[in-house]
């Protein structure tokens, strides 16, 4: 009996050992990983994306492929679990060898992985608004820095609003505090006093917006144009709308401009009381341009329903996709070191109309738009940034963080080089 | 010789033991020892994963310890192994000195990037390698002690217990959720560069931590089996079996409890303090009520009330976790979830049960 | 003679002809000064910037054009098109790629086109509230009350010390009461802006209790310049008697928002009551039958798209349906087997929980879907200025109430709530006396999961409607039911019911996280103290 335990027992290891040991690299594909969540919490924005991927990929393999071979993507799911996408961004690397990976979309996810991908030195491309403040030779940023969308859209309430009271109301987490912390010091910059900015934290999924509804409703009535800026995350966002509906808050008595709030969220709201709110974007589904009306349709077909709307992180990855496959042709390898260089300077179209660089700092410069809220769920564009706006990794207006710039060119080569001290420290 | 002694007759141990020491010495000897073309290289992801499975498995003994052996369903074992894993990330933290982004010696940089003046007090201590150890047993210990404490001399039991722990993770996730807490909020701890001045990205150190875990888990398993063994345990399993006549007979139940419970809570700490420098992150999620049930999980579908089921659990519903998220990431809920529905009805006693029923009857 | 009378007429006819050409003239001068402002109006509409569309709305407005009122109304509702081609400005009434339109200069019906010809007149908020600005003007003189009455209070938060005689003029006019009330507000606030100490005194008398926002703000700023002793005095006084009913109902606003947020408590757990506390299984895959009966809203508003407020009490016994039948389905094929052994019957139901959530993300994808609310769930009922109670909540309020005495009714006065209970209090009881426990169980497994389900169709007028909605509610439930003493359906009332307004005094020091993680360890603390809840379950069941 014993014998036939510890046979069974060693047979269970050694398929263990089999199966996470084997998988020879499949010759002439280039594998591009896909590490979007599946499950979990995170799967309501990151499903998306990871069709998104499929269709870009899919595209270029019909334009022909990348350097005569075909790609072939890799879906994992990291199921929304934190840990969980640092082995699974390793599984990618060192297990199926993909060239790059498109993915992430918490910041956590990505503080996640960041190690992994500067150990194996691999690439990821990360298209998501974050809170800036880092910059990684092995990852590129393709979604806005706090520049790109937070501070033209509070210079549109307040030039072309005359808004004078701030709420700045957040979910609890990196993201927020850092824009919201950014945004109160460049208000007071502006002569904005500290009575005149009320800062509000909730914790994720926080359904019962009363209290503080009302709280911004009395901020609202003291006398002046009051507006609130929210980087209220996802699954909150449905109910704090609704509330504000309720209480009687118009966009036109105190208008909410959301950061967080796109066209796939406005899908699933009731979007009636929500006319005329704002957000700011790099990118519409209304944006009037032949590649976003090409983008759109292909979309739609490839995901095989018209109602499907796309969004501002599609864009992202649509843009990175084509750097990277341009910055792959360019180098003629898919080498992350080949590819790391020849990509700073890469320029393709956007969805908008114009173009996008890669930046040295591994970021984009994007045009910033502002939107209103339409009954159809869709965004009306009512200001845009007269050029375009390169993201800055490092934010002028935090106390840390504004003597250092990133430029990962040599011969600095450096994500957070301290202009006071001339030093890089840190990630090299 | 005790050890002798507690291994006479138990074949599910031993082969468990065994394979362990195995494991323990073959797979760092295989990653470091072989060269990556070999066909018996094992990769460091493989390894990693593995150190993870090892960390999962000395988890779901501490549960199994109180669960199987004396009836207290604990929901909320994760936030001892999270207290455990917080406590050695805030160790590595410190570690990293001046090496962060924003080149502090002191703060960590989710400090420094939140304008934070100064070092909270509970961060200090924690720049030396034996405070931090020796917090990942206390601080798990002393939550356990009051909470047991509390618990424990008023009678609550069954699923009332049950629903106290998770609602004891439930706000400890909330609150390390909140950003003042000073634990780097949602983002947690993460960026780890060295570990007793071993570098963590090192194959060497890797290894190093794997053999760790592998000897954390053999010493947790071999504790385990002896307070099962002993006197004490005796005592644990009538508790389960009977607690009001084991009280009426004259035994503290509360006490019995109370240190079992501490104990399991350390085992638990130690876990999460191995675990989280081999997966390079520590978060609020560790907390999360859902993920504590999963433990619980783990020890159902190997077979509670044996310590090497335990072991078996966690490295199979682990392993399938694995593999059905890169296999077939839509589905892989409708496996685990079945896997729990299956086990349960089918299997009370676990996977382990269907070997042990054999031997039975052979 | 003929020819005379001709000529006569000739002579009498030119000066007539001049005449009328004359005034005809004058006339047609003051005519085109207004259509030419109305036409210039309508063409900066078509083609201009925001900036220039607010001028133009201006000039429609004050153009007096009878048209001009229905053009700036659909342009605010979003109505108004421009048609490509030739520049029509029309109303649109658009269904799929189709638009119907009709000429918003002639009114013609224009007929069906395809929704790409047409292009919409924009807007943005600015614009937004000067056209809201632009219709008050025109609604002053209104012939409905409401209407009126809100462009009163419209007018008092921008008001200029000249206001107070055409408020004076206004006010002898109006007769309905309630805009006379605001129309002496307005004239009050106006007499606070002059420069006259005794009209200022008058108007802090007058003004004296009155809770409108505007009002507050007023006498802050005067209190802010005014240099005259008495009148700071009486600013003051005024204003601490206003601080005194802010606070006052800024208490009741409290209470009701803690009702409301324990309603829902109690409705997310009163079925879990049920399964937990009469049968003693722990049910965790509760949160996912109320997200059952929150997608089967979803679903019959799908079915039902025109007519949501029937849709919604439809969905009712709706989900009451698909959640009970799953709920009886998950206790025939798995629960039924576990009895007696509530930790494992935890195990199996949080496997199907995974389950359900995964199918649910199968079948509806794992986007949030939009539940719409009927009209009559939307805004909020407004008892004074500072106090309005949002009637969605109210109407949740009072819908967990009725679903409590419903239950409370069913399981005290019908024969299947005597077994319920007998089965609950003493099984081997109840089985001798001949009630069939097993089917009992089923029953109530499957009421407990129904009521999971009606709180789904609530929730879903409250929040997401995704796969993970019931993962949020779970714990929640669970501290309700223990707090409130298991088995006990008052408990779970009161339980809910304390816990909600408790959490709504705490959150305005603490913030809402501190509230929830301080009520979590007054739980655990006070289930030490009474380890039964509240509401202690007696008899024999109780050990």
């Amino acid at each position: 009996m014993k014998t036939k335990i510890l046979a069974a027992m060693l047979g269970c290891a050694l398929s263990i050992g089999s199966v996470l040991g084997g998988q020879a690299m499949a010759a002439e594909t280039i594998k591009v990983g896909v590490l979007h969540s599946l499950s979990g919490t995170m799967a309501i924005s990151e499903t998306t994306l990871k069709d998104t991927m499929l269709m870009l990929i899919e595209e270029q393999n019909k334009k022909g492929g990348l350097l005569g071979k075909q790609l072939e993507a890799v879906v994992i799911d990291p199921a929304s679990d934190w840990p969980l996408f640092a082995e699974k961004a390793r599984e990618l690397i060192e297990k199926k060898h993909v060239a790059s990976v498109f993915g992430c979309w918490t910041s956590v996810s990505r503080k996640s992985v960041l190690p992994v991908f500067e150990e194996l030195n691999s690439l990821l491309f990360y298209p998501v608004q974050y809170e800036g403040e880092e910059s990684s030779k092995n990852v590129f940023y393709t979604g806005a820095a706090p520049n790109q969308q937070a501070i033209p859209a509070v210079d549109y309430l307040m030039n072309d609003m005359n808004v004078k009271r701030w709420v700045l109301a957040g979910t609890d987490y990196v993201y927020p505090r850092t824009t919201n912390k950014i945004l109160a010091a460049y208000l007071k910059s502006k002569g904005v006093a500290d009575a005149d900015i009320m800062i509000n934290y909730t914790p994720f999924g926080h359904s019962d917006w009363q209290s503080i509804v009302s709280d911004i409703k009395k901020f609202g009535t003291e006398g002046k144009k009051t507006a609130v800026v929210s980087t209220i995350n996802g699954d909150a966002n449905v109910p704090f709308y609704k509330e504000l509906g309720n209480q009687g808050i118009s966009s036109d008595t105190i208008p909410v401009v959301a950061f967080s709030v796109g066209e796939e969220e406005l899908s699933g709201i009731d979007t009636k009381p929500l006319v005329g709110h704002l957000a700011a974007w790099n990118y519409f589904m209304s944006v009037d341009s032949e590649a976003n009306d090409a983008f759109i349709e292909s979309w739609q077909k490839f995901i095989k329903s018209d109602k499907r709307v796309t969004n501002d992180p599609m864009e992202a990855h649509y843009i990175g996709f084509n750097m990277w496959i341009k910055a792959v042709e360019k180098a003629g390898t898919t080498d992350s070191d080949a590819v790391q260089k020849a990509i700073i300077g890469v320029t393709v179209p956007n969805l908008s109309g114009g173009y996008s660089a890669m930046m040295p700092n591994h970021h984009i410069t994007k045009p910033v738009l502002i939107g209103e809220i339409q009954e159809d769920g869709q965004f009306e564009i009512v200001w845009q940034t007269a050029g375009k706006v390169a993201g800055d990794a490092w934010s002028d207006y935090l106390e840390g963080s504004k003597d250092l710039i990133s430029d990962w060119r040599s011969p600095l080569s450096c994500g957070n080089f301290n202009v006071k001290t001339g030093s890089c420290s840190g990630n090299k | 010789m005790t050890i002798i002694k507690l291994l006479s007759k138990d074949t599910g141990s031993n082969i468990t033991l065994g394979l362990l020491a195995l494991v323990t010495i073959l797979v760092p000897a295989c990653n470091l020892l072989l060269p990556e073309t070999s066909i018996f290289h094992v990769s460091s992801y493989t390894m990693a994963l593995l150190g993870k499975y090892l960390c999962y498995a000395l988890l779901a003994i501490s549960v199994d310890l109180i669960w199987g052996y004396m009836g207290i369903l604990s929901l909320g074992h994760g936030a001892f192994f999270a207290l455990g894993g917080y406590a050695m990330g805030m160790y590595l933290m410190r570690q990293i000195g001046s090496r962060g982004v924003y080149g502090n010696p002191l703060l960590p940089d989710f400090m420094v990037f939140l304008n934070w003046e100064q070092l909270p007090w509970f961060w200090h201590g924690f720049q030396w390698f034996w405070f931090a150890m020796l917090m990942v047993v206390l601080i798990p210990a002393l939550l356990a002690l009051v909470f047991g404490w509390l618990a424990f001399r008023s009678r609550v039991t069954g699923v009332y217990l049950s629903i106290m722990t998770q609602a004891l993770t439930y706000a400890l996730l909330l609150a390390f959720f909140r950003n003042e807490m000073g634990f780097g909020g949602n983002n947690g701890l993460t960026d780890f560069k060295d570990i007793l001045g071993f570098s963590l990205q090192s194959d060497a150190t890797r290894a190093g931590l794997f053999i760790a875990s592998g000897l954390a888990l053999g010493l947790g398993y071999l504790s385990c089996l002896y307070i099962t063994r002993s006197r004490l345990g005796k005592v644990c399993t009538a508790i389960r079996d009977q607690e009001d006549r084991t009280r009426f007979i004259g035994y503290r139940v509360e006490n019995v409890k109370l240190w079992i419970f501490t104990f399991s809570a350390i085992l638990a700490g130690i876990a999460g303090a191995l675990y989280v420098p081999q997966v390079g992150i520590i978060n609020p999620n560790e907390f999360s009520p859902l993920g504590s049930i999963e433990i619980v999980i783990w020890v159902a579908v190997g077979g509670r009330a044996t310590l090497y089921g335990a072991v078996a659990g966690a490295l199979m519903v682990n392993y399938s976790k694995s593999y059905l998220t890169a296999a077939m990431p839509d589905a892989w809920l409708f496996a685990l979830g079945a896997l729990f529905v299956l086990v349960t009805l089918l299997l009370p006693r676990g996977v382990t049960g269907l070997l042990r029923k054999k031997e039975h009857v052979i | 003679m003929h020819i005379f009378l001709r000529v006569l007429h000739f002579k009498l006819f030119i000066p007539a002809l001049l005449l009328t050409l004359f005034f005809s003239q004058s006339a047609f001068c003051l005519q085109t000064e207004k259509e030419t402002q109305f036409t210039e109006g309508i063409g900066h509409l078509l083609h201009g910037n925001f900036k220039e569309k607010a001028l133009a709305t201006k000039q429609v407005a004050d153009s007096g054009d009878s048209r001009a009122k229905s053009i700036l109304q659909a342009m605010l509702e979003g109505k108004l098109y421009r048609v490509k081609k030739d520049d029509t400005l029309v109303y649109a009434e658009i269904k799929s790629a189709q638009a119907k339109i009709s000429s918003a200069l002639t009114g013609e019906q224009l007929g069906f086109v395809k929704k790409r010809k047409l292009k919409k007149i924009t807007i943005n908020n600015k614009l937004r509230s000067s056209l809201k600005a632009s219709l008050a003007r025109i609604d002053l003189a209104s012939p409905s009350s409401t209407t009126r009455l809100q462009a009163v209070n419209k007018l008092i938060k921008n008001l200029t010390p000249r206001d107070s005689l055409l408020l004076a003029e206004l006010l002898q006019k109006e007769t309905d009461n309630k805009v006379r009330k605001a129309l002496a507000t307005a004239t009050a606030i106006a007499k606070l802006k002059t420069d006259d100490t005794t009209q200022i005194l008058a108007a802090i008398s007058d003004l004296s209790g009155n809770l409108n926002p505007a009002v507050r703000n007023e006498l802050m700023t005067l209190l802010g310049k005014s240099k005259d002793d008495a009148v700071r005095a009486k600013a003051e006084s005024a204003l601490a008697s206003i601080a005194s009913s802010i606070s006052f109902y800024g208490f009741i606003e409290k209470l009701f928002f803690g009702l409301s947020l324990g309603s829902v408590l109690v409705l997310a757990a009163i079925g879990l009551a049920i399964t937990f506390g009469v049968i003693g299984v722990i049910n965790m895959a509760h949160g996912e039958l109320i997200m059952l009966g929150a997608y089967t809203t979803y679903v019959i508003q799908q079915l039902l798209p025109n007519s949501i407020g029937i849709a919604l009490i439809l969905s009712i016994p709706a989900a009451f349906i698909v959640s009970g039948v799953t709920g009886i389905i998950i206790e025939r094929s798995v629960i039924r087997f576990l009895y007696g052994r509530p930790l494992e019957t935890l195990l199996a139901t949080f496997g199907i929980s995974l389950i359900l959530q995964q199918t649910v993300r199968s079948i509806f994808s794992p986007l949030n879907r939009s539940v719409a609310t009927p009209s009559w769930m939307s805004g909020s009922i407004q008892i004074n200025p500072i106090l309005s109670l949002t009637t969605n909540r109210i109407t949740i309020l009072i819908f967990s109430m009725l679903v409590f005495a419903g239950l409370y009714l069913l399981l005290r006065k019908s024969s299947i709530g005597l077994q319920v209970r007998a089965v609950s209090q003493n099984r081997a009881m109840a089985r001798a006396m001949g009630v069939k426990a097993a089917r009992v169980d089923a029953l109530t497994f499957g009421l407990g999961s129904g009521i999971a389900g009606i709180a789904g169709v609530a929730l879903a007028q409250l929040t997401n409607v995704g796969p993970n909605l019931g993962q949020a509610y779970i714990i929640d439930s669970f501290m309700v039911v223990v707090f409130g003493g298991v088995g006990n359906l008052w408990g779970t009332l009161i339980g809910g019911l304390t816990l909600g307004v408790a959490n709504k005094f705490i959150e305005p020091w603490a913030g809402a996280v501190l509230a929830k993680i301080l009520i979590l360890v007054f739980i655990i603390l006070f289930i030490q103290k009474r380890p039964q809840g509240l509401f202690p379950q007696k008899g024999r069941a109780a050990e």
